[in-house]
């Protein structure tokens, strides 16, 4: 059963509190882009992709590959919620011998590819993608992407190998919240407007508010035989949901002390007070 | 049949192997497109993808005839190798044919990564490769591929050394879905072995028997190495020659009996002197603690020299002449 907007809020809220739990734990991890990209996986997973942990071995199923891997805690909290796995596994994560590496590995259920060198994802988006066309599947791509990422070169291969095909089935997803580890991406080397690339490339561009669930919903189903791959442009906040990690570059793979978690929580915990009230108002 | 103009093979040679009775095959690259045309129209889940290497990989009559078989990528070889990558994790058996130079320089974090590490089966088929090229220079010659693909987990190297060989690997690959790289150099070669000969991946083939010297070689130069096996038995020296067409896993008992049986011990590739088959034999011997005179002979780490792959191995000592100069001057060492 589809959740609503409002349980979809209160779930990123508890997937935010996990992931930081788990990163306190491991004392490790890529906390600022993990909560940029936690809504959009939260729709993905909540609303989007067609697989469970019974169908994920299926031909049918829907494939999720997160090219930027670095933000694997998020992806972890969320296939755990999803029953691929118990989040106590998660005890393990960056421990040793721990199937829970510090980026995606397909030993653990529900991942379908290996990732943490960037610019890899949206490749084999487009493998996977053909031959959904080739067999006559229905299934989806879709490939998440970080807006940093964008500098490496294969990404644009890629791009124009999608549209070459007419890949109408894959969908991918950039994450722009617009810093990455050494600051602005502008800064960095700029790649905007990311929108017009896209296009040039002949893709079907759409730009969302990445943390907006209505919107993403509405942008991550292609609603007919375009023809074209779509890109959802999700315009994120790094470091979403805790006061002060968001929009702050250092935040990247920074990891909270323990007055730093106390903050990050009771941040949350504010949040989730907050749409307790307005879900009342709306009642 | 006598070697073609401008041949690999100097009259000398040539004319050994007529004695061995040695029959002149088409090139490795030739047999490969007809294998995997052959597979491919039994199995509709074969697919060549190609980097606008199709020209070069001989696979312009697969595409006419299975047009829908080829994925066509452009000169693009990291999206090449992702999109391999994604084919095979969606139950495509996957051959990714592209200049051995580019395929395992520029998309080795494809190799790695995509391939590799996230296990998905792809078989990386190396064109026109060693120094194949020629005078095309060092930007198209791979002699960096074994060394740099044998430090993979989870990837195997394979470089045929004749017809019969490259066919039935091919073949094998189709079956065996393990990330497999396979090298196919593009001049024609002599026939190696008898029709009952058995070749499997993983499992070096004993051409001839011998106990003086052992020549290691892999790929194209082992026809070389048995002319020179040949040359020196007209001396009274018995030469074992041993295609070890698989660089990565290795057949080390093969190896190990080479060493305790033999006077001493040479390898051949058509690689850098670096990381290739003859330091993985060495450390295999030294490994198991044997000691025998030994020598690898392949390309040294310099510029390469100017020159056709015939004036290059010719250069380097890749040659009937060559390998049996270098293996009497050894085995002076041995007595």
């Amino acid at each position: 059963m589809s959740l609503t907007d409002h349980e979809l809020a209160i779930r990123s809220i508890q997937y935010r509190r996990d992931m930081l739990r788990w990163i306190v734990h491991a004392g490790a991890g890529h906390t600022g882009g993990g909560l940029s990209c936690m809504d959009i996986l939260n729709v993905l997973y909540n609303r989007i992709l067609r697989v469970s942990p019974e169908t994920f071995t299926s031909p049918d199923r829907d494939r999720y590959i997160q090219s930027k891997g670095h933000c694997v805690e998020a992806l972890y909290v969320v296939l755990a919620d999803r029953g691929f796995f118990s989040s106590e596994k998660l005890q393990t994560m960056c421990g040793y011998d721990s199937a829970f590496v510090g980026h995606p590995t397909r030993a653990v259920p529900g991942i379908e590819h290996n990732t943490g060198a960037l610019g890899h994802g949206l490749s084999v988006g487009v493998g996977a993608a053909i031959a959904g066309k080739k067999d006559q599947r229905d299934f989806r791509v879709y490939v998440l992407m970080g807006d940093g990422e964008l500098a490496e070169g294969s990404n644009w291969e890629a791009a124009m190998s999608a549209s070459h095909y007419k890949l109408d089935n894959l969908i991918a997803i950039v994450d722009h919240n617009t810093l990455q580890i050494t600051g602005r991406t502008r800064d960095v080397c700029s790649n905007e407007p990311l929108d017009e690339k896209f296009k040039a490339f002949g893709w079907d561009v759409h730009t969302v508010n990445g943390h907006d669930f209505g919107q993403l919903t509405a942008a991550l189903i292609p609603s007919t035989h375009t023809g074209k791959p779509r890109v959802v442009i999700a315009n994120t906040i790094k470091g979403q949901g805790v006061s002060f990690m968001q929009d702050v570059a250092k935040w990247h793979h920074g990891v909270p002390s323990e007055a730093e978690y106390a903050i990050a929580l009771r941040d949350l915990a504010d949040a989730e007070a907050q749409l307790g009230q307005s879900k009342g108002a709306v009642q | 049949m006598s070697a073609p103009a401008g041949s690999m093979y100097s009259p000398e040679a040539a004319a050994m192997a007529s004695k061995l009775g040695l029959k002149m095959g088409r090139a490795n690259l030739e047999v490969f497109a007809a294998t995997l045309l052959e597979i491919a129209r039994a199995d509709r889940n074969v697919l060549a993808v190609t980097s606008d290497s199709r020209g070069s990989g001989k696979l312009g009559p697969f595409a006419q005839a299975l047009p829908d078989q080829i994925v066509e990528l452009g000169i693009a070889e990291q999206n090449l190798v992702g999109v391999a990558a994604g084919l095979a994790s969606a139950g495509k058996l996957v051959y990714a044919v592209s200049p051995a130079c580019f395929l395992t320089a520029r998309a080795l974090e494809q190799v790695k990564n995509d391939v590799a590490y996230s296990d998905h089966p792809v078989q990386l088929i190396g064109i026109s490769a060693g120094v194949s090229y020629g005078a095309l220079g060092s930007t198209h010659h791979s002699l960096h591929d074994y060394a740099a693909l044998r430090a993979i987990n989870n990837l195997e190297v394979v470089a045929p050394a004749d017809n019969m060989e490259a066919r039935a690997i091919i073949r094998e690959c189709a079956t065996r879905r393990v990330p497999t790289y396979i090298r196919f150099g593009k001049a024609p070669l002599y026939d190696l072995h008898a029709a009952d000969t058995s070749v499997e991946i993983g499992k070096s083939i004993s051409l001839t028997t011998g106990t003086d010297i052992c020549f290691i070689a892999s790929g194209e130069t082992v026809t070389h190495a048995l002319l020179a096996g040949a040359a020196m038995a007209e001396n009274g020296i018995t030469a074992r020659v041993l295609s070890m067409h698989t660089i990565k896993p290795l057949d080390i008992p093969a190896i190990l009996a080479a060493g305790r049986e033999c006077r001493a011990v040479i390898t051949v590739e058509e690689h850098s002197v670096h990381g290739g088959l003859g330091e993985a034999c060495a450390a295999a011997l030294m490994q198991a603690g044997i000691s025998v005179p030994f020598q690898i002979a392949a390309i040294p780490d310099e510029h390469t020299v100017t020159g056709s792959q015939a004036d290059i191995f010719r250069h380097y000592g890749i040659s009937m002449e060559g390998l049996a100069a270098r293996a009497n001057s050894l085995l002076k060492r041995a007595t």
